[in-house]
């Protein structure tokens, strides 16, 4: 217990040290967290009014952006099945970094549903009274906090019996692996089901918005796992090997190429039969009596994501710099789809078809921004500490020295055997 | 320099980022100071459904105090409760309604929603003749004088489902069905996450996106703990069916308001009732009966079938009155204008 404490303590000071970059880099992701403490503040007094939502579109901006997170923290398994399930033992450490994105990912869904709440000083009624299992929002923040302890327990293990210098048990981890895979699936299922279970609102109430889900998730999440090795790969010169990348490019491809094959289901389906279901989904492509707000970004979306596709399609797509370029796209567009294509038009027009449209103001988009700069500062201190752990420059064998700041030096001089091959194919 | 030095300087580094630090998170959380904390005043309260009858006393005492304190009016305020026998039903005659917003006006200065912006429960809608698709149906409708007569008018408010969604979907229980088939929530213990607005398929519930502004000559004194009490921020709120009237055998305020006599509210247990006569003898409907949620508000054109041609004599199906109804409307509106 002591050790582990002393263990959470070094931990601490380590998320403080580093080089200026580094600090610059936390500065900034602190700074922006602020401001987005200050701007939920400010919505804490003048209430949810601060934000753009109304009576007729009560989710905006927080929704969208949680659900394309919990899309997010899902993918983490994209890295974990073929570790445990085909057992590509290369890619074994890599797993830890994917699944504290998932860490990182939820804690920014919890954040985002918390800012949402009109009430938040009742949040502990959750606790107390929770419908379940009538109501689908218990059931997500059933597997959302589930998933956060899941993978809580994985990583933490597994970082901790490196730093102990001790054979990660098998039995304490191995099966946690296995739930949170199947759990993964569950997160954004129950997240789709949430809107799928709307009787009221023939948008989001069709049988292929889950599928969706997954499939975008799956291109989405993966795409987000291949920037992050990147970074981590340049910024804490960790050694990511270039298979990593393939498998994830290749898991990519064909979540998006499901993806967009599902939406144009969707559409046929939508617009072929032409019934009044259909006004939605008019608004959202073409725009509805005159107002179209959605228009130019979900045609946008569109252009990412068959941008995207194109590219890995192309064998040049396999040159690093066009990768990391589809990805962007692709996290864009699918970003776009989540909260512009899917959450807002769903309630357009309300269900006795008054159409009112909705933008965010700025308090609500700094509150958002705060929660990203908060999820990244989170994530960047877990890299931080798990660099040094997985290449044995942080482990209990050299706790018994007072700390200086020379042990704990940041992990600069690793080789980097990647650093050199930009054009390297992936 | 020498180890002490370098070491009281890195002490004193620490210290100058941990006050700024201290002092960044201080000027962040900054707004808060202008939190309205009374609004927390019922942070312990049980849910509605778990007070003991002295823990009602004391949250109504609790509440009473407030209005007090806020608007310096004692309110009559108490936890009315449904009775045995008694289901309510509404029903709209549409080939009356003149569509005039009045009954939409009533219910508001009854049931003390915020004001600014005005939170309205009941909305009309214009409908082109031809079409009950509320798609088509105009919300803004804006006439120098009603009913136009290309149109037919379609009120609509909460339908107290029998099998209601937005109960099901709240995930902390704050909204609940009540043995005379109202569908309430507690105020003091929704969190504010609007999910049953977005589950509704009749848009009846209200979110109070801001502190409601009520000012002192239009607060209702009259209140109960799950009707028109005032609510707090951040909350939801709908149509009661004004169970702090009727549960006590009055009338809806906007079925007292409407000059048309087009609704009819009552008990649907009892045969006699003229809700109960409406559904026997009228060609009634319901509202989106594919969401299959069963609403307890029904609408009908005036003609009853032909087999109760002969209801009784008290039981008119004339319309010809609406000519002079729709004169003392208007007369009313001017007098109102110039007033
Ligand atoms: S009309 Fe809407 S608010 Fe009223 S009971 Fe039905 S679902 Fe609930
Ligand atoms: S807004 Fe309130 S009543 Fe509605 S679902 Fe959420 S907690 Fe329940």
């Amino acid at each position: 217990m002591k050790a582990y404490l002393r263990f959470l303590w070094r931990c601490v000071r380590l998320s403080f040290e580093g080089g200026w970059r580094y600090h610059l880099w936390m500065t900034v992701l602190t700074v922006l967290a602020l401001v987005g403490v200050n701007a939920w503040a400010k919505q804490l007094v003048g209430g949810l009014g601060t934000t753009g939502m109304s009576d007729q579109v009560a989710w905006g901006f927080y929704i969208s952006n949680f659900t394309f997170l919990v899309g997010v923290a899902a993918a983490a398994v994209m890295l974990v099945i073929p570790v445990y399930v085909y057992k590509n033992r290369e890619l074994h450490d890599l797993v830890i970094f994917g699944e504290l994105l998932a860490v990182a990912a939820i804690v920014m869904c919890l954040a985002f549903v918390t800012v949402d709440l009109g009430r938040p000083d009742r949040i502990l009624h959750m606790l107390t009274h929770l419908n379940f299992p009538d109501s689908m929002l218990a059931w997500d923040v059933l597997v959302l906090s589930g998933y956060l302890l899941l993978n809580l327990h994985i990583c933490g293990y597994l970082i901790y019996s490196r730093y102990r210098n001790r054979q990660p048990t098998r039995r304490f981890y191995i099966p946690f692996v296995f739930v949170a895979i199947f759990w993964a699936i569950s997160i954004h299922t129950v997240t789709a089901f949430l809107l799928v279970g709307l009787g009221s609102r023939p948008f989001w109430n069709s049988a292929i918005i889950a599928p969706r889900f997954i499939a975008s998730a799956f291109a989405a999440g993966p795409a987000i796992i291949i920037l992050t090795l990147q970074a981590i790969r340049n910024r804490a010169h960790y050694r990511v090997p270039d298979k990593a990348l393939h498998t994830l490019r290749r898991i990519v491809t064909v979540a998006l190429t499901i993806n967009l094959f599902l939406m144009v289901s969707e559409l046929f389906t939508e617009f072929y039969t032409g019934s009044t279901h259909l006004a939605s989904t008019r608004y959202l492509w073409f725009g509805l009596h005159g107002k179209g707000a959605l228009v130019p970004w979900i045609w946008t979306s569109l252009a990412l994501n068959a941008g995207a596709l194109v590219i890995l399609y192309l064998p040049a797509g396999r040159r690093r710099r066009l990768l990391n370029v589809a990805c962007g796209m692709l996290i864009a567009g699918i970003w776009i789809e989540k909260g512009m294509g899917l959450i807002v038009p769903g309630q357009i027009p309300t269900p006795l078809g008054e159409v009112v449209e909705y933008a965010p103001t700025l308090n609500e988009v700094l509150v958002s921004v705060g929660i990203w700069a908060t999820g990244f500062l989170v994530y960047t201190i877990f890299v931080r500490i798990t660099v040094p752990v997985l290449t044995g420059k942080l482990t209990a064998a050299d706790d018994h020295a007072t700390p200086t700041r020379g042990e704990l030096a940041p992990a600069t001089a690793t080789p980097v055997p990647h650093r050199a091959k930009e054009t390297t194919r992936v | 320099m020498s180890e002490e030095q370098i070491s009281r300087r890195s002490f004193l580094r620490k210290g100058a980022v941990a006050t700024a630090g201290a002092a960044a998170l201080a000027a962040a959380l900054s707004p808060l100071k202008d939190l309205d904390t009374s609004d927390l005043s019922g942070f312990f309260q049980k849910h509605y459904r778990e007070m003991s009858p002295a823990e009602m006393e004391e949250a109504l005492a609790r509440i009473r105090r407030r209005v007090e304190e806020r608007w310096g009016v004692r309110p009559d305020l108490r936890d009315v409760k449904p009775k045995d026998g008694v289901e309510f039903v509404y029903a709209l005659n549409l080939s009356r309604c003149i569509g005039c917003r009045r009954c939409v006006h009533a219910c508001v200065a009854e049931n003390n929603q915020g004001r600014d912006p005005e939170i309205q429960y009941i909305r009309v809608l214009e409908m082109p003749r031809g079409s009950i698709d509320v798609e088509r149906g105009d919300h803004h409708y804006d006439r120098p004088t009603v009913p136009d007569t290309d149109h037919f008018y379609l009120p609509v408010q909460c339908h107290q489902c029998t099998n209601p969604p937005c109960v099901k979907v709240c995930p902390v229980g704050a909204t609940w069905q009540e043995a005379d088939g109202i569908t309430v929530v507690d105020y003091d213990w929704c969190i504010g996450c609007r999910y049953c607005e977005a589950a509704c398929p009749y848009w009846a519930r209200r979110f109070n996106w801001t502190a409601p502004e009520l000012p002192r000559e239009q607060l209702n004194p009259d209140m109960a703990y799950l009707s028109n009490r005032p609510r707090p921020q951040g909350v939801m709120e709908k149509c009661t069916f004004c169970l702090h009237r009727t549960r006590e055998g009055k009338l809806p305020a906007c079925l007292e308001a409407c000059p048309t006599g087009s609704r009819k509210f009552g008990n649907i247990l009892d045969p006699d009732s003229e809700v109960s006569r409406i559904l026997r003898t009228k060609r009634v409907f319901v509202l989106k009966e594919e969401a299959n949620t069963m609403p307890r508000f029904f609408y009908y054109f005036d003609e009853r079938y032909p087999q109760h041609a002969d209801a009784g004599a008290d039981w008119v199906d004339d319309n010809s009155d609406l000519h002079e109804i729709l004169a003392r409307v208007l007369r009313e509106d001017a007098e109102e204008m110039t007033a």
